[in-house]
């Protein structure tokens, strides 16, 4: 009872905030940015992090990978503003070229992990019965497994790169995708249009992509916006620990891995620079999504 | 609640005999063989004879269900073979390593709650307040920064710190002394590592304590209590609070699980040969047996703890072994 009713409240939310309704897109932008100060500006890290890495070649002043051994662990100048590491490579341009690598591995992962996961969720919250109970207890096994510690045993059987640490990260998001999409997807089930879906003779993937799918998109986005993060400090984790990106690939963990501690002492740029950039994409990508959540879903607006 | 208790427990079974499963299902993934990776690491040659040798002592000459078995058997009496890379008892390597770990993760909960629990809830009784914002800001924060880099960031102040003030820079000792022995060495190596981790954990059960806090603060009984001229102190301590704690119980206890994937990165910053470190390495090395019981013994403290959760929760909250 408790979940229709929270149901009708999701949908009420969405006519009003995201449906295409009378307000323009622009319009319903603006209201966003007016309401969520925060938001928005987690909203403008994460069009920054976007447009670091999409143009990152245009940006950075010099290659991320080009060793200057005549300027190795300087400190922020004007030819290097952020620094140099131990190498000699210029700090700023491996930040931002690891823009594009924390980007590449967040969406792919979150988005990979969250569609397979809403897939899985929404059919079996459909099918019920057997499949449902199936579905189930596999995802509770799955979720026994602490993020780092699946990502650390799927890298330690297919070896680590940039291919494997997505699949690392993506596998333990699907079972926790699955399961709240899946307790929308319950309530959705019981309301009269799915029965005339059905009675209509529409088929299965039919009622489950066009009617069941667009109705779990609130909980799903809000999903998938905290995998963004989650897969971030992911990333930075295992490569940080030699397990993740591999040098040369520019990476904001793998930065910290070389001589971060190492030259703390002398070069605390090194060590400070690569985990602002992490937080400040985390940190982006969490406070859009607290944002988002508060406006799409108004029981949780508290929160 | 006899009858919740034994559902329960008996609930976990089938989810680790799946982990069981998974994990001894991945290890059949590794491409190749991995008697063939274990004699190249070592720099031997492909002889046959070594290869045949190497299965049969790995039991991998059995068949697939029989292999199976006995590694679920291996489980039920903490008996995870060998490991393959130092040749130890596999149990002998965790058990030396796991005091240092499970002394880190005992403090990092004892700050995270000494941080969460207070500040959540006078963050969600001054709502919307400077002193909301702060708490807020700090929470998101904790959230959002990685534990190694804490632990990093928390070194260079200690050395700046310590070369500032006694001249000579000063790192926190990286050996192990248990706390009986010399307690200030014990805890001058624990406490950093404590709290890098414990700001994660704060963060998260801080952001509960408040929101739950607010939810509770709406009740019917609260406006009773006020308006039955009720202190505010007493009003917030004995029915607020106390109320508000019970999904806060169930994030603390899920998350101290959570602790381990913390341990892992946090151990490699502070140098510490703890159980997460020891991981780390068993990745590095190919160690399959040892990451193999690694993992098995991360699922097992996980549903565990998932357990004793559940059972808290009920025992507090009788909706739930009625329901």
């Amino acid at each position: 009872m408790v979940t229709a009713v929270h149901t009708t409240e999701l949908s009420r939310a969405r006519l009003d905030d995201v449906a295409p309704g009378r307000a323009s897109s622009i319009r319903r932008l603006l209201g966003f940015c007016r309401r969520e100060l925060l938001g928005t500006f987690g909203l403008l890290l994460m069009l920054i992090m976007a447009a670091t890495g999409l143009t990152a070649e245009w940006i950075a002043p010099y290659s991320p990978t080009a060793n200057d051994f005549a300027a190795m662990m300087e400190p922020p100048s004007w030819a290097h503003p952020l620094g140099t590491d131990q190498f000699g490579r210029d700090l700023l341009s491996r930040i931002v070229f690891g823009a594009r690598t924390a980007m590449i591995v967040g969406l792919t992962s979150a988005l990979v992990g969250g569609v397979i996961g809403l897939v899985l969720g929404v059919g079996s919250a459909y099918f019920g019965g057997k499949t449902d109970l199936i579905l189930q207890r596999v995802s509770d096994v799955l979720m026994a497994f602490p993020l780092i510690i699946m990502a650390l045993a799927v890298v330690a059987i297919f070896g680590t790169g940039v291919e494997n640490v997505i699949i690392a990260i993506t596998i333990p998001l699907v079972p926790r995708c699955a399961r709240v999409v899946r307790a929308s997807a319950l309530a959705i089930r019981e309301v009269p249009y799915v029965d005339a879906a059905r009675a209509l003779g529409f088929g299965h993937a039919r009622i489950i992509l066009c009617h069941m799918v667009p109705n779990v998109m609130a909980p799903f986005l809000i999903m998938v916006t905290a995998f963004v993060g989650q897969a971030v400090l992911a990333e930075a984790s295992l490569s940080y620990l030699g397990l993740g990106v591999q040098e040369p690939v520019p990476a904001w963990g793998l930065m910290l891995q070389g001589g971060a501690e190492e030259y703390a002492a002398t070069a605390p740029w090194i060590a400070l620079f690569p985990g602002i950039a992490i937080v400040l994409a985390v940190l982006g990508v969490n406070l859009f999504g607290d944002a988002l959540r508060d406006t799409l879903d108004p029981k949780l607006r508290k929160r | 609640m006899y009858r919740y208790i034994i559902k329960r427990v008996l609930l976990v079974i089938p989810t680790l005999l799946g982990a069981a499963a998974l994990v001894f299902v991945l290890m059949r993934l590794v491409p190749g063989d991995v008697c063939v990776v274990r004699l190249g690491s070592s720099g031997g040659t492909f002889d046959p004879k070594a290869i045949a040798l190497c299965h049969t002592e790995l039991g991998m000459d059995k068949p697939v269900v029989v292999q199976f078995l006995d590694f679920v058997w291996g489980i039920v009496r903490l008996d995870f073979g060998t490991s393959m890379w130092s040749g130890a008892p596999v149990t002998t390597e965790i058990w030396a390593r796991l005091p240092i770990s499970l002394e880190i993760a005992i403090l990092a909960t004892v700050v995270a709650i000494a941080i969460a629990i207070p500040l959540g809830a006078l963050s969600a009784v001054k709502q919307n307040t400077w002193i909301d914002v702060v708490v807020r800001v700090f929470a998101v924060g904790g959230i959002a920064t990685p534990s190694f880099w804490l632990g990093i960031v928390a070194l260079l102040i200690v050395l700046n710190f310590t070369s500032a003030v006694f001249g000579h820079p000063w790192m926190p000792p990286i050996e192990y002394v248990p706390i009986w022995q010399d307690p200030i060495r014990n805890l001058s190596m624990a406490l950093l590592p404590a709290v890098t981790v414990g700001y994660r954990y704060a963060a998260v059960s801080m952001r509960m304590t408040r929101s739950a806090m607010l939810e509770v603060m709406q009740e019917d009984y609260i406006r009773t209590a006020r308006a039955k001229g009720l202190i505010r102190k007493l009003i917030i301590n004995r029915h607020a609070l106390k109320n508000a704690l019970l999904p806060v119980v169930t994030l603390i206890g899920i998350e101290f699980a959570f602790l381990i994937g913390g341990l892992v990165v946090t151990e490699q910053v502070f140098n510490l040969n703890g159980v997460g470190r020891l991981f780390v390495q068993a990745v590095q090395n190919q160690d399959y047996t040892l990451s193999q019981a690694l993992v098995m013994l991360t699922v097992m403290i996980f549903v565990i703890c998932n357990l004793i959760v559940d059972l808290l929760y009920a025992w507090l909250d009788p909706r739930i072994r009625f329901g």
